[in-house]
């Protein structure tokens, strides 16, 4: 139930967005939960309403911090 | 953004198995670690995970599946709702089969009841305005991640004037479960955080994990976000050094979402709440602030919630606190299995007993 789907927003009318799921898909969804969201943002949705900014940078990070961990010296 | 893939990447996934077996060994003793959230417990069953994981890292499924800690009196509360006259009932899908005396909401719709399933509060609303002549109902269940689309949506109703929109609130909350598991529960070295509550919460109200001993790290749901938050958990707790971390940066910010909570706050207050199998824990639910008391549908069909006791034999509740495992239930996979199931547990695609039962992981922990 706490599914939520990654997606890019591609147009904003009002507090209403619609967001890019990729391959074709695209759907509605609120934006009263991130109201300063802008057009190019990825976005999580759940239950039809964006809850949380996708952080590009941030998920770069984490993927480089696995890339470079080195086995431990156990 | 990475690819949608880059978190599944197999390489990526070896080489943080091999630090999960390397810290195990360094702990040098077994280890338990609680996923919270039923969204990891399906994500952890469907990717074999736990193949990956030592023998002595035990993982245990927690209270975070909000089908499964429904109370039943609450699905008979909405059967009762859905066979009113002239309402509409919307839920989630996994609301549908829910056992309860005298059938499900599914068998309800069977009998004639208008009862529809949505993925979202707002597709209810929509209904709402092009039906003025039904009153729709929506059976609201969820943990902090759903509220705030309830929330959200009680405000447009109330904006637009929506007058046969309401909610029957079945809402709970995640910080006082996981302090209720702290308090009664087996034992636990670290707990895998829910990504997407915490999204909404923050860190914050965690603290009491650490708190207590315990180490804590909130999760994202591809198996390397899972494998990365298991490897920091032991890293914690070979430092012994227990803490809250944050695996799932690219989604979660220490501060949560704080417009989210405001909208909750704004139309909610907590309250006493029943968690299946638990029982009820102090201001573990949401009730509707006065002001907005006229979106309850509980109040405006005046709907009591009956008490029911958990069906004979079914050891949900004992599940759902990482007491016992799903096998060791006596009715798990033989009198209650996906298709004719006795508990919530295996009802929802998201309960413990449903996801192992499907992924076929058998035994007293889950290898």
């Amino acid at each position: 139930m706490c599914l939520a789907v990654p997606g890019k927003i591609s147009a904003i009318d009002g507090r209403s967005a619609t967001i890019d799921y990729g391959g074709g898909l695209t759907r509605p969804a609120a934006l009263d939960l991130i109201p300063d969201a802008r057009v190019g943002e990825y976005v999580l949705v759940h239950a039809g309403y964006a809850i949380s900014r996708l952080d590009d940078e941030e998920a770069e990070e984490t993927l480089k911090l696995i890339r470079e961990m080195g086995h431990p010296d156990a | 953004m990475p690819e949608p893939g880059a978190f599944r990447d197999p390489e990526l996934a070896r080489k943080l198995a091999a630090r999960i077996r390397a810290l195990a060994e360094k702990l040098g003793r077994s280890v338990a670690l609680m996923e919270v959230c039923g969204t990891h417990t399906v994500a952890i069953a469907r990717s074999g995970l736990e193949g990956l994981m030592p023998g002595s890292l035990r993982l245990v499924s927690g209270p975070g599946c909000p089908v499964c800690v429904t109370p039943q009196g609450e699905i008979e509360r909405a059967m009762a709702a859905a066979r009113l006259a002239d309402v509409t009932l919307a839920t989630f899908g996994d609301m549908l089969r829910v056992p309860a005396r005298g059938g499900s909401l599914e068998s309800a719709r069977s009998a004639g009841a208008d009862v529809r399933m949505a993925y979202s509060p707002r597709e209810a609303l929509d209904v709402a305005r092009a039906e003025p002549n039904r009153q729709v109902v929506f059976v609201g269940v969820g943990f902090e991640t759903t509220i705030p689309a309830f929330a959200a949506t009680v405000l447009e109703a109330r904006e637009a004037g929506v007058g046969n929109f309401s909610v029957l609130p079945g809402f709970r909350l995640v910080p006082p479960a996981l302090q209720a598991v702290l308090a009664s529960g087996p034992a636990i070295d670290g707990f895998i955080l829910p990504g997407h509550v915490s999204a909404i919460l923050g860190t914050e109200p965690y603290a009491i994990i650490p708190d207590s001993g315990r180490a804590a790290v909130v999760a994202g749901f591809e198996p390397l976000d899972l494998m990365l938050a298991a490897e920091m958990l032991l890293a914690q707790l070979a430092e012994g050094l227990p803490r809250v971390e944050i695996g799932y940066r690219r989604a979660v910010r220490p501060e949560g979402n704080p417009e989210a909570r405001r909208l909750i706050e704004r139309v909610f207050e907590p309250a006493d709440a029943g968690w299946r199998g638990i029982g009820v824990l102090p201001k573990s639910g949401l009730a509707f602030r006065e002001e907005f008391r006229e979106f309850d549908a509980a109040r405006r069909f005046g709907l009591a919630t009956p008490e029911v006791a958990d069906p004979e034999g079914c050891r949900c509740g004992e599940v759902l606190t990482g007491r016992v495992a799903p096998k060791e239930c006596p009715l798990f996979g033989d009198v209650c299995t996906p298709e004719d199931p006795v508990g919530p547990c295996m009802v929802s695609s998201e309960g413990c007993c449903a996801a192992r039962y499907r992924y076929g992981v058998e035994g007293t922990s889950r290898r």
